[in-house]
């Protein structure tokens, strides 16, 4: 075991997510403490201009696995391929942002590794007896507590999206390739196709700033003037449990406890009352703004910004504004 | 076809948590359990392949947990699982996630099962890592976060529909296979009072430590993390609220968006 930290850099189409950019920063510093080197590791098919991406974050290291049926994600293709870069680089920590796809892998890997693993972790620190010990939020996100990791096995965590950011400036990391050599049952996992959801609506984990609507919005053609700010914003566009089962919007874009968590910059909640659920879904992101009739709904607890009135009113004023301003 | 669904037993999502005063664990005592929401769609899915089809020959229902976690494999059974497999004993409290993962990987390794359906993580500790470490374990490949699933006529393979970043994979695969289950694959029906009567009829095995063969080693090889210090959330500053009507509280809201908290 070397004392380098590996960074899984997820890419879909050449792209890295940004999720995975933001995990160089806790590598740095984990490595600073390792005394060894960030080594970031890239599986797909054309990986150039993620390789490139990757590289402006001033990793040591870059390695690429790539090989055409790596072109789209697949759960067995995938392992094999990162615990082939583990077998190289032998790494003391693997870091994966916590993603769909992070999500998804990091546990196979972990078991064929024979590592640890914690997931959605916030905090990253090397504890007096030399093994990691990473914070997680635990209860959606009621309570937080901390993973201590063995020393003496590796150490595997996916980091949440959105809790350090990407740095920028480096160049000059070495680069190497790897080889993929299929193991045995990796054909059996036959990934048909992504399917795009309709539009060109950005998707609440991807978005720095989401819009969310509630039941107070009446109905589907209502939801178009949280639409319209958030074009305004570059924003997603997201729905409470409510909202969703009453058929305003699809359960794709519910945000909550068995919907999507997200943790944007900004979060503007429309018309959302705050159910315990909803705020598991939620209360990671770092501004909170409400705009709700009733100022003794639970939303206000957590806002940082409220506005009590009629989001029918208040919202397309937002929008007008953010127009103007923007002239 | 035999299937086997995975039960977690979780704290009531509206449960207020309160930390330990040791900080070692979150106060247990006047907690409401409730099966997992993840896991409810996931019972729902093998009790329906189990009406729809022919070839479906049991839904075994299994839990590790307690003996108060009986009550979470009696929700299974009621609804539709043919019988239970409850995995109980103290050795198990102190597993990780992935010591799991290898716990019920050795309990169900030759048992015969062609699908293993559970929720695609549990919703005290959110970190959804049993499925696929469980399917690792097995050797098995596995479709996380399906919104849908679909059996070939010949219920040898199927295709299932995941859901990712503003998309969904698409994706095909043949038994044995590990699926977790994501919201929109089904809603678990209510189990009536006399189907939960009938439930306690049903038969239900209790594995301990010792009837496990080869335990130890396979626990031994993976995870081992441990959890401590448990903390509140960190507080959120007081909010502001922004008076005055629509119009004059929207600016107000922009210009604060921008010049305070910088978010826009």
């Amino acid at each position: 075991m070397t004392n380098d930290i590996l960074v899984f850099a997820e890419q879909r189409n050449d792209v890295v997510h940004p999720a995975a950019l933001q995990l160089v920063m806790p590598a740095k510093a984990l490595a600073a403490t390792t005394g060894g080197k960030v080594v970031a590791c890239l599986i797909g098919d054309k990986l150039d201009n993620a390789m490139a991406a990757v590289e402006k974050t001033g990793v040591d290291r870059i390695i690429a696995v790539s090989a055409p049926q790596l072109g789209l994600y697949s759960a067995v293709r995938y392992r094999t391929a990162l615990a082939t870069a583990i077998a190289n680089v032998e790494p003391r920590i693997v870091l994966l942002a916590a993603t769909f796809m992070g999500r998804d892998l990091a546990p196979r890997v972990a078991v064929k590794t024979q590592a640890a693993l914690a997931t959605d972790v916030v905090e990253l620190t090397i504890s007096g007896d030399g093994a990691l010990d990473v914070r997680r939020p635990v209860y959606n996100g009621k309570a937080f507590c901390h993973v201590s990791f063995p020393e003496d096995r590796l150490a595997i965590a996916s980091v949440r999206p959105n809790t350090f950011s990407a740095p920028a400036g480096g160049s000059g990391a070495a680069r190497a390739a790897l080889a993929y050599t299929p193991g045995p049952g990796d054909d059996r996992i036959n990934v048909q196709e992504i399917a795009r959801s309709a539009g060109a609506v950005k998707d609440v984990t991807e978005a720095d700033i989401i819009v969310s609507g509630g039941r107070a919005l009446k109905s589907e053609d209502n939801f178009k003037i949280l639409y319209e700010l958030a074009q305004e914003l570059d924003a997603a566009v997201g729905a409470s449990r409510a909202a969703c089962d009453a058929g305003y919007q699809p359960h794709s874009r519910q945000v909550g406890l068995t919907g999507k968590t997200v943790t944007p910059r900004l979060y503007i909640a429309c018309g959302i009352s705050g159910a315990i659920q909803h705020l598991a879904g939620m209360r990671g992101s770092k501004v909170i703004v409400a705009i709700n009739t009733d100022k003794e709904a639970p939303i206000f607890k957590l806002a940082d910004y409220g506005i009590v009135a009629d989001v029918f009113k208040v919202v397309p004023a937002l929008t007008a504004e953010v127009q103007r301003l923007k002239g | 076809m035999k299937i086997l669904v995975l039960v977690r037993q979780v704290p009531d999502s509206t449960t207020t948590i309160k930390i330990r005063p040791d900080a070692k664990d979150i106060e247990r005592t006047g907690v409401k359990m409730v099966v997992n929401p993840f896991d409810e769609f996931a019972i729902e899915q093998a009790v329906l392949l189990r009406e729809k089809r022919p070839d479906v020959q049991s839904v075994t229902a299994l839990i590790v947990g307690p003996a108060t976690a009986a009550e979470a494999l009696r929700t299974a059974l009621a609804v539709g699982a043919d019988d239970g497999m409850h995995l109980q004993d103290d050795a198990f409290t102190a597993l990780d996630e992935l010591q799991m993962a290898a716990l019920i990987a050795a309990v169900v390794q030759g048992g015969g099962y062609d699908l293993i359906l559970l929720g695609k993580q549990e919703i005290d500790l959110d970190s959804g890592q049993l499925g696929p470490a469980l399917a690792e374990a097995l050797d098995w490949p596995h479709v996380g976060a399906t919104v849908k699933l679909e059996f070939a006529a010949d219920g040898k393979s199927f295709v299932a529909r995941r859901r990712i970043e503003g998309a969904e994979e698409v994706v095909q695969l043949a038994l044995p296979a590990v699926v977790t289950a994501d919201k929109g694959l089904c809603e678990m029906r209510y189990p009536s009072l006399p189907n939960l009567m009938k439930a306690k009829k049903k038969p239900v095995k209790v594995v301990k430590a010792a009837d496990v063969p080869g335990l130890a080693e396979a626990v031994g090889r993976v995870g081992g993390t441990a959890l401590h210090t448990f903390q509140p959330p960190p507080a959120r500053p007081a909010g502001k609220l922004i008076a005055g009507e629509p119009d004059q509280a929207a600016k107000e809201l922009v210009r604060l968006l921008r010049e305070e908290a910088k978010a826009i």
